[in-house]
């Protein structure tokens, strides 16, 4: 099986920027990714790292200062209407127009393919019907998220394209379209998708790379990344609640327990049994017996921001 | 589900190129007559220019009567609002909504989409051209026969030029800025730009520079095809000149987003 998605070395600069005296911003700086047919790939990071940038180049849309793309075997840019016809795009903002209704826009788009998709299906799938008279000017940003969903999948499409797939979407239509995300997935679809929301790179993605700053600084399933973090520097934290009045006890110098509202505690950097130990022996001196106990198992978030924080050190 | 039962993995699953322009040339189509503020600038506006021209005497000595004169500018000026304007306007809000960033995605892609826009602008024109030369001849108008033909060779690369000049400002400049610039100069071609009245017509010392506009060679070329059957060889140079400029400047410089 090979990749639907190479990228290689991706560079993209921005500018001339006046306020930085007509100098470019580099804002790619060597992504590199794989994305593979019946899989997931995320892109994630915060706003800016560029996972438009990358998903804009992957389409198409923008020339790569630098670096390699093969889409479906292609170079995106410039590419045939035969490489674009096996490809569907969400962008981030849409793209749809403004004075149409939704499915009129549909029905043109899906028009264009010789196979497309059951579109009358994808339309009462993603609950298009509640508002096809509506202008799409008027709809809700949930609302042109499905018609732009539906629009990427018109075409039957080997690889998706979905920016930031989720922002607007109220938690009914979020399930709707993280069932069919799957689903396409099931079915041996190549998506590739951006997000800045941890939760949903932890539930919707196979693979995942993060990107901080215009490159890729850790990849891995959610598995291999959140096991990662745990091995290395980022603890688990303890959270309890007990009596308010208790005097805080002397812990090993890398725990730290914090007192973060009247008798709710939490302890932080546990990373072996003995540093629980060390908390159940305050408790058994202090005859302490929490009302409540959780552990936090580690989540992308938390890999995300440990990676991040290194990232500012650096700089 | 059934979206995704007939996958054929690597061969195009596009339509034919004509198809894919004939797709978008009617989406384009419907998208330009479908708004009411449209149908205004297309048809409304250019009838009240033509019983302007007819019921005054702002086009004496022109022609033998008011309507022989009056037509071939007021279809000039169906150009400049079609071609120009009313595309200009279009094509930069569709780039501020990012539609021909996301049309350029699909099979349309970019080539589909300048097609698209030239189509509807020839549609939308003949409808225009109908529309008007009916009231015309309702009122009496007598084109010159021998002119015809040419006449339909200048609408159509007057409509060239100007959808080149239309897709150069919508590509390059806001929106907004594309909306004050288009319909000001619809005003200005109309009025001084050789659109409704002769080049002659304006002061000597600015003739240089009118005679040398695609308005002047489009309405001065059709009034010579139309009153006295006659064609204009520079007038034709003048747009072919404009329509490869401007092509060739929106090619170079149209940002798509």
């Amino acid at each position: 099986m090979s990749p639907s998605l190479v990228i290689e070395g991706l560079l993209k600069d921005f500018g001339p920027v006046p306020a930085l005296d007509g100098r470019m911003v580099r804002v790619l700086n060597g992504i590199s990714l794989t994305a593979n047919p019946g899989s997931v790939t995320t892109l994630l990071g915060s706003n800016g790292a560029g996972k438009s940038t990358t998903l804009a180049c992957a389409q198409g849309l923008l020339r790569p200062d630098g670096g390699k793309i093969s889409l479906l075997g292609e170079d995106p840019y410039g590419a045939s209407p035969a490489l674009r016809s096996r490809v569907g795009v969400m962008l981030q903002d849409g793209g749809l127009p403004p004075s149409l209704r939704p499915i009129p826009l549909l029905r043109h788009v899906t028009s264009l393919y010789q196979r497309p998709a059951d579109i009358n299906a994808l339309i009462e799938r993603l609950g298009i019907n509640e508002f096809s008279n509506t202008s799409i000017r008027r709809l809700s940003g949930g609302q042109k998220q499905r018609v732009a969903l539906a629009a990427a999948l018109a075409g039957n499409p080997e690889v998706i394209f979905l920016d930031e797939p989720s922002a607007g979407l109220d938690p009914q239509s979020r399930q709707v379209v993280f069932d069919l995300i799957t689903e396409l997935r099931d079915a041996g679809l190549c998506i590739v998708l951006t997000t800045h929301l941890m939760e949903d790179a932890q539930r919707l993605s196979d693979y995942v790379y993060i990107i901080d700053d215009g490159i890729n600084v850790a990849q891995g399933t959610v598995a291999e990344l959140t096991a990662r973090a745990t091995h290395e520097s980022t603890a688990q934290a303890v959270t309890f609640s007990a009596d308010p009045a208790l005097e805080l006890p002397e812990l090993a110098g890398h725990l730290l327990l914090l007192e973060h509202a009247p008798g709710q505690y939490r302890l932080e950097g546990v990373r072996e049994a003995n540093d629980l130990a060390s908390l159940t022996a305050w408790w058994a001196r202090e005859s302490i017996l929490p009302q409540s106990l959780s552990m936090q198992p580690r989540s992308l978030e938390d890999v995300f921001l440990e990676i991040a924080d290194k990232g500012n050190d650096v700089n | 589900m059934s979206t995704n039962t007939q996958a054929a993995s690597g061969t195009s699953n596009a339509v034919s190129t004509f198809k894919r322009i004939m797709l978008q040339g009617r989406y384009e189509t419907l998208a330009m007559i479908r708004n009411g503020e449209q149908l205004v600038i297309a048809v409304v506006l250019p009838l009240m220019a033509l019983f302007g021209l007819v019921f005054t005497d702002l086009l004496k000595n022109v022609a033998a009567r008011p309507i022989d004169a009056a037509v071939p500018g007021v279809l000039a000026l169906c150009v400049v609002s079609t071609a120009f304007t009313g595309q200009g306007i279009a094509t930069g809000f569709d780039r501020r909504y990012g539609v021909m960033r996301y049309l350029s995605t699909t099979p349309v892609g970019r080539t589909g989409l300048i097609y698209g826009k030239v189509m509807a602008v020839l549609v939308v024109l003949s409808m225009q051209t109908i529309v008007i030369g009916g009231v015309g001849f309702i009122m009496g108008w007598q084109p010159a026969l021998g002119g015809i033909a040419w006449a339909i060779l200048i609408l159509i690369l007057g409509a060239a030029a100007f959808t080149a000049l239309g897709l150069l400002i919508a590509g390059t400049v806001r929106p907004e800025a594309t909306l004050a610039i288009t319909n000001l100069a619809w005003v200005l071609l109309a009025g001084v730009g050789g659109i409704l009245f002769p080049s002659t017509s304006v002061p000597a010392f600015i003739q240089p520079i009118i005679n040398v506009l695609p308005s002047a060679a489009l309405g001065d070329s059709l009034r010579a095809a139309l009153i006295s059957g006659t064609a204009s060889g520079t007038g034709i140079l003048i747009l072919l000149a404009w329509t490869l400029i401007a092509g060739f400047a929106a090619t170079r410089w149209f940002k798509w987003n």
